[in-house]
């Protein structure tokens, strides 16, 4: 086995461990959690106790907790994660039918806390100590000090209610939604399908404050992290060969500083992916996105174990294997690193 | 920079007193590098100005209207000289509320960290200094909840554990614990192989004189500096949970609480209800974060000069 394919085993089963105990944990924290789902589902008014066991024994919520745990143990290795309380539907259904719109939101969130914070960094890096660049930083701290949900509400009032350029919240606006098919879940994607313009501007709309939103949570940590990374590699003496040979500084910092820059930044994506994570449960209960973030939120306040548990495994399997591909990018971006 | 900055080996039989001699240290003994600490000062500034106004308006009286048994305002109105932040729809003064609001941020952000620091270092310290299979689990288990995104999980350990001040600062504080485990796991590493450690085992010292007296000591700088950026989060993460509805229970004015009531407002344009709330939790943020800027320029001169 070459050294590459490897070094993915070796992390894969890495992760299991990781994963278990965080499964582990999410799933004995919900047993000690005072509501009771058998209650959250029923209503609590007027039950017969008849009726309270009955459900008790179809959730399996009345065997003793250890033989709940292998149970759950045994579903998720063959992929299982049960069946939501609420819906009574499979869990890992739910959560496929909502991952599209969380990928959707992340990948414009990023998209644009890349542009706008590694290239707010780039220009102050470009520009340290002028005054572009005190502006810059202070762009930079404030963000880090803004609550997201208030960003995004900022937006709706202002952007949306008092301006009316964008939709207050949703995907897709009501009268387009009676027609509108989604096939792939990605909303945009499936606009680009039905070829209807008017839908594409709609769908593109919908999506401009959600992902400026979440995008912001990350613009001042990428815009710092970049600025000093940039700094620090145009210092370095084959920046300071590059000039002295009369390179052009465009010529300098766009081919042989930029990709450099990038590496210590590429080196944290995966934390930065879960912030991102972090982000869109707040995001998208602003903008009732119906992602699986929200998804996860509405379950917590149903008292929906098996939702809750299959939601954190979800996003925690999707992360690791985000780390994963980090890690083995890393060859690509930085050709010294070899496995 | 005064001569003492260098100098990093605290000589204190326990991390507390270590703890408050570094403050007292940094902060009155290094007036003179305080002087040129702009940013330090600042933040110091805000966050005092913060604790103060929070502590007496909980007196009543102390607010320009009671923040909330006082009912007589226009409902919904807009900011105006009676009422400088506008109105709500309960008929409240918003700027009572708004400088009233922090109780809850700043009690749990403080508890929080002090918990997070507490229960961390010290995972930390025994993980680090004695290895082997506890350090391996321990640091699996650490890494597994670093990686995991740390709003999910606060808001799901609050929902476990209830609404209110006491289940939050649990809920917030768990989430920190790896960021000091990792923090000071990494320094004792590194303090573990010098040759001052080697000496005092060379002399007979046991391995917990060696912990508490010789290498935790030199992790206080990097705890310090860490924790003031957590409370700047801590800040961000109360008011996200509060927002949820995770917070104090109603009448209770609250930052993040008084949004989530504003948002349903939003859509008839009472845009105060949400904006001075979230520019107060922004302010008291800022104000940790530049501690900690000026806390980590303290500790590490050179980071001056390539700050981001």
């Amino acid at each position: 086995m070459g050294g590459i394919s490897r070094y993915i085993l070796q992390r894969l089963l890495l992760t299991i461990p990781m994963l278990l105990i965080l499964l582990t944990f999410v799933f004995l924290i919900l047993r000690v959690m005072p509501g009771d789902p058998v209650m959250a589902m029923l209503g609590g008014r007027n039950v017969s106790p008849e009726l309270i066991a009955e459900y008790r024994h179809r959730m399996g919520v009345d065997c003793p907790i250890l033989v709940q745990y292998a149970e759950y143990l045994g579903g998720i290795i063959h992929g299982d994660f049960g069946d939501s309380f609420r819906t009574s539907q499979p869990v890992v259904k739910e959560l496929f039918l909502r991952f599209p719109a969380t990928l959707e939101l992340a990948f414009f969130g990023l998209l644009f806390a890349g542009i706008f914070g590694f290239g707010s960094g780039l220009i102050a890096a470009v520009r340290v100590d002028r005054p572009i660049d005190h502006a810059v930083r202070i762009f930079h701290i404030g963000s880090f000090a803004t609550p997201l949900f208030w960003f995004g509400l900022m937006l709706q009032v202002f952007l949306a209610v008092k301006l009316g350029w964008f939709p207050v919240a949703g995907r897709v606006g009501g009268r387009i939604a009676f027609t509108f098919q989604s096939i792939t879940g990605f909303s945009l994607f499936d606009s680009l399908l039905s070829g209807d313009t008017k839908v594409m501007a709609d769908v593109a709309k919908h999506l401009v404050l959600p992902s400026i939103t979440l995008g912001f949570a990350l613009t001042g940590l990428l815009g710092r992290m970049s600025r000093a990374s940039m700094l620090e590699v145009l210092d370095q003496d084959y920046v300071t060969t590059a000039r002295a040979k009369g390179v052009k500084e465009r010529i300098v910092i766009m081919s042989h500083a930029l990709r450099n820059a990038l590496i210590p930044i590429v080196t944290v994506f995966g934390l930065q992916f879960a912030i991102l994570m972090g982000g869109a449960v707040l995001t998208e209960t602003v903008f009732s996105w119906p992602g699986v973030a929200s998804f996860l939120v509405r379950s917590i306040e149903g008292r929906d174990w098996p939702a809750i548990q299959g939601s954190i495994v979800f996003i925690a399997i999707f992360i690791s294997l985000i780390n994963l591909i980090v890690d083995i990018s890393y060859s690509v971006i930085d050709p010294r690193v070899r496995y | 920079m005064s001569e003492n900055m260098g100098q990093t080996e605290i000589e204190n039989p326990t991390l507390v007193v270590g703890v408050i001699r570094w403050i007292v240290r940094k902060i009155s003994s290094g007036r003179h590098a305080l002087r040129r600490q702009t940013i330090l000062k600042v933040g110091l500034i805000i966050v005092f100005l913060f604790i103060l106004a929070t502590g007496l308006t909980q007196i009543e009286g102390l607010t320009p209207y009671h923040p909330t048994k006082y009912r007589d305002a226009p409902r919904l109105e807009g900011p105006s000289i009676r009422h400088l932040l506008g109105t709500d729809q309960l008929k409240r003064d918003v700027f009572s509320r708004v400088i009233s609001g922090g109780k809850a941020s700043i009690i749990v952000a403080f508890g929080a960290v002090a918990l997070s620091m507490t229960v961390g270092s010290v995972l930390g310290w025994i993980s680090g200094f004695t290895g082997g299979f506890l350090d391996r689990v321990l640091s699996l288990t650490m890494d597994a909840i670093y990686s995991f995104p740390s709003m999910i999980l606060a808001i799901t350990l609050v929902a476990v554990l209830g609404a209110g001040i006491a289940p939050m600062i649990w809920s917030v504080g768990f989430v920190y614990i790896p960021t000091y485990f990792r923090v000071t796991r990494a320094e004792v590493l590194q303090v573990r192989e010098t040759t001052y450690i080697e000496a005092v085992r060379a002399v007979g010292a046991g391995n917990v004189r060696i912990i508490v007296r010789h290498v935790a000591p030199n992790t206080v700088n990097a705890i310090m500096a860490v924790s003031s950026f957590n409370l700047a989060d801590a800040i961000l993460t109360v008011a996200a949970l509060s927002f949820l509805g995770f917070g104090l229970p109603p009448p209770a004015p609250d930052w993040g609480f008084d949004i989530q009531n504003g948002q349903k407002y939003l859509q008839s344009g009472s845009w105060w209800l949400i904006t001075f709330p979230g520019l107060m939790i922004i302010a008291l943020s800022l104000g940790f974060g530049l501690i900690g800027e000026g806390i980590s320029d303290l500790v590490n001169p050179k980071r001056r000069r390539k700050r981001g």
